[in-house]
């Protein structure tokens, strides 16, 4: 049976990693349109696909997060990605199958994945 | 929707909106009376009468990306299509409950899906809010409680994967140990 004390010794072990990370300058934001019509579309297993994705790779500058229905319900599920000191990317109909490319190459390399735009849409 | 859950996780995104800092969601099956029930329940702004009287219609909304608000609309249309029930109460300023009941063994109802899914998105994304979650089977009952892990935690958030991955496996034990 899993325990608050385990939890206690997590914690502890964790406060040493926490201190050096996440000054805000560096942080890389990803958010996860998570309406209504996000969800039917998808939205938490591309949730779930980008935690495991960033976990797997040890990714500790990056934020995941929530936003809205932002009124393009056809493409969901839509994930936009802001790297600091840029604009935002919109990604449409992602797929768990596509965060991977999403992650390794705009998150980690800093390349756009055009064609999973919404400029992309042919 | 073609998970019950997902039905929870789009609701319980709408107490988020209502600012809670608790939404409590509850789940009880009880195969001896055929039943199903879910309700979740916030501390947010609530609702007046008269956004009461049309949330259920699908199209009214107060956003305005759009013109159509089909989550609750459809929550309460999958309980229904069960021979189930729909309810939500509301006060301004005091919060919202939302109760479902479904047939558990109706051919149309939906399955239940991934409820720890849904629970473990939640904390993820909105970690500054609070949750409760119960659970009651035919085999036992159990009660995951954000407050309690946010009190030992300090600090720390509650969407750090290794927090988040302690939560999931206390939530697999817990229903492993009633489903046995």
């Amino acid at each position: 049976m899993k325990s608050l004390a385990e939890l206690q010794a997590l914690r502890d072990q964790m406060k040493q990693q926490i201190g050096v990370r996440d000054d805000a300058e560096s942080n890389i934001r990803v958010l996860i349109g998570m309406g209504t019509c996000g969800i039917a579309a998808g939205a938490r297993p591309v949730l779930a696909a980008f935690s495991q994705e960033l976990e797997t790779r040890k990714l500790t500058n990056v934020t995941l997060a929530q936003t809205g229905c932002i009124g393009l319900c056809q493409y969901e599920p839509i994930v936009e990605v802001i790297l600091p000191g840029q604009e935002k990317v919109t990604y449409i109909r992602v797929t768990p199958e596509k965060v991977s490319r999403i992650v390794s190459d705009h998150i980690v390399n800093g390349n756009i994945v055009e064609e999973y735009t919404i400029g992309g849409i042919k | 929707m073609q998970e019950l859950s997902l039905n929870v996780l789009d609701v319980a995104e709408n107490s988020i909106r209502a600012g809670a800092t608790l939404v409590t969601i509850t789940l009880t099956e009880d195969p001896a009376r055929d039943l199903l029930a879910i309700s979740i329940e916030d501390n947010g702004c609530g609702m007046t009468a008269e956004q009461l009287r049309q949330v259920t219609d699908p199209f009214y909304t107060t956003r305005t990306t759009r013109k159509v608000g089909l989550g609750v609309p459809l929550f309460k249309m999958a309980a229904e299509m069960t021979g189930g029930e729909f309810s939500i109460d509301s006060q301004p300023g005091r919060g919202t409950r939302i109760c479902a009941s479904f047939g558990l063994g109706h051919v149309d109802r939906m399955p239940l899906g991934d409820m720890t899914g849904t629970v473990l998105s939640l904390i993820q994304l909105c970690p500054q809010v609070d949750f409760c979650y119960r659970v009651a089977r035919a085999g036992g009952s159990y009660e995951i409680d954000t407050r309690e892990y946010r009190q030992v935690l300090g600090e720390i958030p509650l969407s750090e994967p290794q927090v988040l991955a302690f939560i999931r496996s206390q939530i697999e034990e817990e229903e492993q140990r009633i489903t046995c």
